[in-house]
């Protein structure tokens, strides 16, 4: 009981100090407004203006035609360029596609012999070429089909036809994505960053000693860092979603907030714990930034929020199983955009909780032997 | 020689909205001594600065050594004729730098060469004593050894005026008789110097020739100490400077409370002591910080500990209350022995750290309270406590304010309030009037005397003043770990035979010093004429001097020398692990409503790539649901039934596809290879079962995938990666690099000695260049070796390419460190301002032609730009230097332009 009024009392002067440091609150605010909104508006992983260059030997109606159908938003206005150009281009990285239709390509297509066109791709553009191609591909077929029949689907009269459906985001909209997993990211990034500042707050200013003379434990002051830090990151992302995500991105949420929150909630334990696990092994603030450059990034960038997790090497795929963001995405992606109930996420949500209690347990630890030296 | 060395007319400074010089009228005399007096914060330090040069002049007219010292060119020309050591112990030193390398450091930026170089810094330690130091780190140095240090630095140009900043505070009194024993002997022999010294020591001051006294940004009054003490009717000169205050502040402590100090019965015999302490003996590593010290405090009794900084005060007081476990030894508190845990124990101890230790976010009242919850004091009788100890500590008016707005004085008094907050029968204060002015600190002792005659509160206290040891009952003193000695104030005088507590406490010291005494007969300056070296705007030897200096600093701190190698390794195997493009080993799973040999040759097709991975089958719509849901499926196929009979017949035939669209890139990926692999599929099954190819595959796409005909996302990924690494990493250690002196105070060394900001930046980044370009090395072999990502053009032409872009970067981080003054905050600002256009706007996943918007127009003045084409081009597409002459010159032409900013902005004055 004294232990939880105690609990309280220092969490409540915690706030306060957050309350104080204008800056913080600031760079908290913009991270939850005005990183989401940019990140969702941006929306960069599909293809958008690819810069595609085209020579055309053949120079009839079907060229033509194929020409034109390579778009915006898909494409920028085809260049059309001699066939000795097609090097140069790619090598200054300036065109990523370079079309060659060939000579006698529409007669071909009438007469029925086989006709291929050259599409060379710099493959060094990863996200634009494979799906450049598919589209290219499909642009010219339809075009041909159009051209030999006209009025018709183009693939009508293939014996299988394909019914696709793509859930949970009919159109592949990035900004779906985007908004969402930024969420995902800063609620992870700023809640490390405001527990291990407020740690080291108290050890530059020399209060951590003031405490510990005392009747307080380490796991009082632990405690009262953890729930004031994890509250305001809650709250902060529960504005963030319901109001830039929800209100001003018109993404469509599929699934229950209020679960999304909860989860939250538990991930917010491991990563405060996370916070001052950092702390307490930084000396300095400087130590702590470069520190928290080393953690941040791998956390983030093999969670799986940014690429897909089954690409990577198995290796990488089973240690990030022990880190809390991996989870923490999975959870975040089926209930926000799958609209998966507490039924489907309890795994994930079972998994936070453990990885918490353990880094909770590692960090009160360190932080103990911290304070006695 | 002009009859004065400095002129001040109507100077006044400011910091923000702190008024910190007022208006200032003052004629300092050349030849002598004179002393600055005051407390902390009352613009002392400010005015020194100034007349150093080291502070840009805001307002006012100020003339030195006969010349404006708002002229850059006359500051340019006087700076070798001027010595300037700022506050702190070893403000000016490299800590982690020997004696030696200090010395030589200072000695290149003020252009000695030669044999008079080595006579001069022979003669300077042989007249400090530092001689049998010189591979000392200057952090490892006592304090008043970094004072000597420090002085040998200042005096290596042979300067005729010697600006000394506290040279002496926190150092022990035998240190500091023989520091200023050493500037009598080196004014003795260089009659024409002049020594300008601040000082909260009154005791000092009484040693110079001529004295400024100060409070508040305004001059109290001038004169020889003899006169001030005359003029005030005053003895001492600590009550000569309360009788200046205006009368308000004046402070002093009522007699019956100092009177009571000679009645109090010295400790009841047999009663059980406040504190004991037995054979405290504590060890870090092999250094003994506390050795063997024992005493006995009684109930009531005020206990004074006196020693220098670092002597093992604040290190004792720790263990006294449980902060640190002792090595040997024992502590009890009441008679019990001590017990970290016990929280019972800490309810009955009041501590008072030696820094300021509250919550400076925090109000007065909001201290209060938190402290009082903290102890538990009864709801109800929390505010009435508080009331009470506002009034008796004179805090009412303030109780609204933050803490940290407090005056020094103030704050201390909230300190003590604290630390009494919960009636502790113990109160243990490491050095709580440090920096106080006098009268604050008679302020601050009379509420300690009334505490412990009244309220028979035991206090044991730290100080390094000595009038405040004389008010002690008792007194330890403490030097080097150990207690020389421990009695009454009195009872110690008459032993050592001295006039004082100082005297006494000296000739202690004297009797165990290990550090040698002074040589004082030697000849410490040349009588050679002043031959000051000529100012060339830029020396070679001083952008040397720093580039050596930052090496050696860099090679001795690990943990930024763990980030530039481990940390730039790591990442990339993050980076290139993690921005994989490939999307591979996709979960799907079938609903096979017709499990005949058709629909299962079907799933065989798609199964058999390697894109997809087949799971379980599916059994129902709902099945497909939830495991869509859950995410263990990325791609659901539902073949009806009849579907074999229907293809045989020769009749149209649907599949259904489910694809997960969640992340957008990848469901755009899976939808391309299904329909690739459907169109394949019905190519093959059309030659198989009439022998021909369907009109529409009639016309093809030859795919030709250039540079990386693998499509391997490390082949694209992996040079992306490096130019990404090689900003970010150099630019953040570079402004760090700056901003540390900036928050150690060594910046000092920029603004007082002839080294230009060119010297300074060019000389710092060398080394930083050097180590970004070991670091490119290493990243370049972890490419080829780990992640087998060939190199097809030339290394030479890459490795120049780097050189350019790690040069251009650092010189980046150096414009990034002018507009900030904390290390977090470089830390910060560079780390997202680099990473942002060189994620968005070099071309790294899009190329720079597909921007649009503000991103199009900062890509081409971003040099990763032009180094993402060289390393691709180099790594992947095999070109040459003249393929690429265009980014190269680019590239190029980021360096002088960057520089120049950086020079720009960067300050030679501080404000």
């Amino acid at each position: 009981m004294t232990s939880l009024y105690n609990i309280w009392n220092l969490g409540i002067k915690e706030l306060r100090s957050l309350w104080q440091d204008k800056i913080l609150l600031v760079f908290v605010a913009v991270a939850f407004t005005v990183m989401i909104y940019t990140a969702g508006s941006a929306g960069s992983m599909e293809l958008n203006n690819a810069p595609i260059a085209v020579v055309d030997q053949d120079q009839t109606t079907l060229s033509g035609r194929v020409i034109n159908s390579l778009q915006q938003p898909w494409f920028l206005e085809p260049d059309l360029v001699r066939y000795d150009q097609v090097d140069e281009l790619l090598d200054k990285g300036s065109h990523t596609f370079a079309l060659v239709i060939p000579e006698g390509f529409e007669r071909k297509v009438r007469q029925g012999q086989p006709v291929s066109l050259q599409l060379n791709i710099d493959a060094t553009r990863m996200s634009q070429a494979f799906i450049g191609t598919t589209y290219i591909q499909r642009f010219t077929l339809t075009e041909v089909a159009e051209f030999l029949q006209p009025g018709s689907a183009a693939t009508s009269q293939l014996p299988i036809q394909l019914v696709t459906r793509v859930r949970f985001n009919p159109n592949l909209d990035g900004t779906w994505f985007g908004g969402v997993m930024e969420i995902i990211t800063q609620v992870t990034l700023i809640s490390i960053i405001l527990t291990g500042a407020a740690l080291i707050r108290e050890r530059e200013h020399g209060t951590v000693e003031h405490l510990m003379v005392m009747p307080l434990r380490p796991f009082e002051i632990m405690a009262a860092k953890v729930w004031a830090n994890a509250l305001v990151v809650l709250l902060a992302a529960s504005v963030s979603v319901t109001l830039v995500v929800q209100h001003w991105l018109n993404v469509p949420i599929a699934g229950s907030v209020a679960l999304f929150l909860l989860g939250t909630l538990i991930h917010l334990f491991s990563t405060t714990a996370i916070g001052i696990l950092i702390g307490t092994v930084a000396r300095t603030m400087p130590q702590f930034g470069l520190l928290l450059i080393l953690t941040i990034l791998p956390l983030q960038l093999l969670s799986g929020g940014i690429t897909p997790r089954e690409s990577m090497p198995e290796l990488v795929q089973n240690i990030m199983l022990a880190a809390p963001t991996t989870h923490f995405v999975s959870m975040a992606q089926a209930i926000l955009y799958r609209g998966a109930g507490i039924d489907v996420v309890w795994p994930q949500m079972l998994a936070l909780a453990g990885i918490g209690a353990v880094f909770f347990s590692a960090a009160l630890v360190l932080f103990r032997r911290h304070l006695s030296v | 020689m002009a009859e004065d060395i400095a002129r001040l007319d109507g100077l006044s400074h400011r910091y923000g909205d702190t008024l910190a010089l007022d208006n200032i009228q003052l004629t300092i005399p050349a030849g002598c001594m004179v002393g600055l007096i005051g407390p902390d914060g009352v613009g002392k330090s400010t005015l020194l600065g100034l007349i150093a040069g080291a502070r840009k002049l805001q307002q006012g007219s100020l003339t030195v050594l006969g010349g404006d010292m708002a002229s850059q060119r006359f500051r340019n020309r006087v700076s070798p004729r001027i010595a300037y050591m700022p506050q702190g112990l070893g403000g000016n030193l490299y800590h982690t730098l020997t004696v030696d390398e200090n010395i030589d450091f200072f000695a290149d930026l003020f252009g000695l060469a030669g044999s008079a170089r080595q006579q001069q810094i022979d003669r300077l330690l042989d007249a400090t004593g530092l001689k049998s130091f010189r591979d000392r780190p200057a952090g490892k140095l006592s304090g008043g050894m970094k004072q000597k240090l420090g002085l040998c630095c200042a005096l290596i140009h042979n300067p005729d005026l010697l600006i000394l900043d506290e040279p002496t505070t926190g150092v022990d009194p035998l240190s500091r008789k023989r520091f200023w024993d050493l500037i009598d002997t080196i004014r003795g022999q260089q009659s024409g110097m002049s020594v300008l010294v601040a000082t909260a020591y009154m005791e000092e001051a009484d040693r110079y020739d001529w004295l400024v006294a100060m409070d508040d940004g305004k001059i109290l009054d001038t004169g020889s100490p003899r006169e001030l003490k005359e003029r005030t009717g005053t003895t001492t000169l600590d009550d000569a400077f309360i009788a200046l205050l205006p009368d308000q502040r004046q402070e002093t402590i009522p007699a019956e409370l100092l009177a009571s100090t000679q009645d109090q019965p010295q400790s009841e015999q047999g009663a059980t002591p406040a504190i004991e302490a037995q054979h405290l003996t504590l060890r870090f590593g092999s250094f003994t910080a506390v050795k063997d010290v024992s005493f006995s405090i009684a109930k009531g009794e005020i206990f004074g500990f006196l020693g220098s900084n670092g002597c093992g005060k604040t290190t004792t007081m720790k263990m006294l209350t449980g902060l640190l476990p002792a090595t040997e030894g024992e502590v009890f508190l009441f008679g019990a022995p001590l017990d970290a845990q016990d929280l019972a124990t800490r309810r009955k101890v009041g501590y008072m750290s030696q820094s300021f230790s509250l919550y400076g976010e925090l109000t007065v009242r909001q201290n209060l309270e938190l402290h009082a919850r903290l102890f538990h004091l009864p709801k109800d009788s929390v505010a009435p406590r508080i009331e009470k100890l506002a009034r008796e500590f004179s805090l009412d008016e303030v109780m609204d304010q933050l803490a940290s707005a407090l005056p020094l004085g103030v704050r201390q008094r909230l300190s003590l309030a604290v630390a009494v907050v919960h009636e502790p029968e113990l109160l243990i204060l490491d050095e709580p009037t440090s920096g106080v002015d006098p009268a604050a600190r008679n302020q601050f002792w009379s509420l300690l005397l009334r505490l412990s005659r009244e309220e028979g509160v035991t206090i044991f206290i730290s100080t390094h003043f000595m009038n405040e040891g004389e008010r002690c009952d008792r007194i330890s003193l403490m030097h080097a770990g150990e207690v020389l000695a421990c009695d009454t104030p009195e009872a110690l005088i008459q032993a050592a035979g001295a006039d004082d507590l100082e005297g006494a406490f000296m000739q202690t010291l004297e009797a165990v010093a290990k550090e040698p005494d002074t040589d004082t007969s030697a000849a410490v300056i040349t009588d050679t004429p002043n031959e000051q070296p000529k100012h060339r705007s830029f020396s070679l030897q001083r952008l040397w001097a720093y580039g050596r200096r930052e090496a050696r600093e860099l090679l001795r701190d690990p943990i930024r020398m763990a980030f530039a190698f481990v940390g730039s390794a790591l990442l990339m195997l993050i980076l290139g692990y993690g921005i994989t493009m490939d999307v591979e080993d996709l979960s799907f799973a079938v609903l096979d409503r017709d499990q005949t040999p058709q629909s299962r040759d079907y799933v065989t097709a798609l199964s058999g790539s390697r894109y997809f991975l087949e799971q379980p089958p599916l059994h129902s719509l709902e099945e497909l649901d939830y495991r869509m849901q859950t995410g263990e499926l990325s791609l659901a196929l539902e073949i009806p039934s009849g579907f074999g009979r229907d293809l045989k017949s020769g009749r149209t035939t649907e599949i259904g596809v489910w694809v997960d669209g969640a992340m957008p890139f990848r469901g755009e990926n899976i939808l391309g290879y299904v329909q690739g692999m459907h169109l394949s599929y019905l190519s093959e099954l059309a030659l198989r079962t009439y022998g021909e190819t369907p009109a529409l595959s009639l016309v093809s796409l030859e795919d030709r995938y250039r540079y990386n005909q693998d499509f391997r996302s490390l082949d694209a990924m992996v040079p992306a990666v490096i130019p990404i690494l090689l900003i970010f990493i150099p630019a953040i250690l570079m402004a760090l690099g700056i901003v540390r002196e900036k928050e150690l105070g060594s910046i000092t060394n920029l603004y007082v000695t002839p080294v230009t900001r060119l010297e300074f930046l060019l000389g710092k980044q060398l080394p930083y260049v050097a180590f970004s370009m070991i670091s490119y090395a290493s990243l370049v072999v972890l490419a080829v070796a780990v992640f087998d990502v060939p190199v097809k053009g030339g290394l030479l032409t890459l490795t120049l390419g780097a050189l350019l872009f790690v040069t251009a970067t650092t010189a980046l981080g150096q414009v990034m460190s002018s507009f900030a003054s904390t290390q977090i905050a470089a830390l910060a600002a560079t780390a997202i301002l680099t990473i942002l256009p060189t994620v968005q706007f070099s071309g790294l996943t899009e190329p720079a032609s597909s921007l649009e918007g503000p991103g199009a127009l900062i890509g081409p003045f971003w040099p990763a730009t032009w180094f993402l084409q060289i390393s691709r081009g180099v790594f992947t597409k095999g070109l040459s230097l003249a393929d690429m002459q265009s980014a190269f010159l680019t590239l190029a032409a980021f360096i002088p332009v960057l520089t120049a900013l950086a020079v720009v902005l960067l300050r030679k004055q501080g404000r």
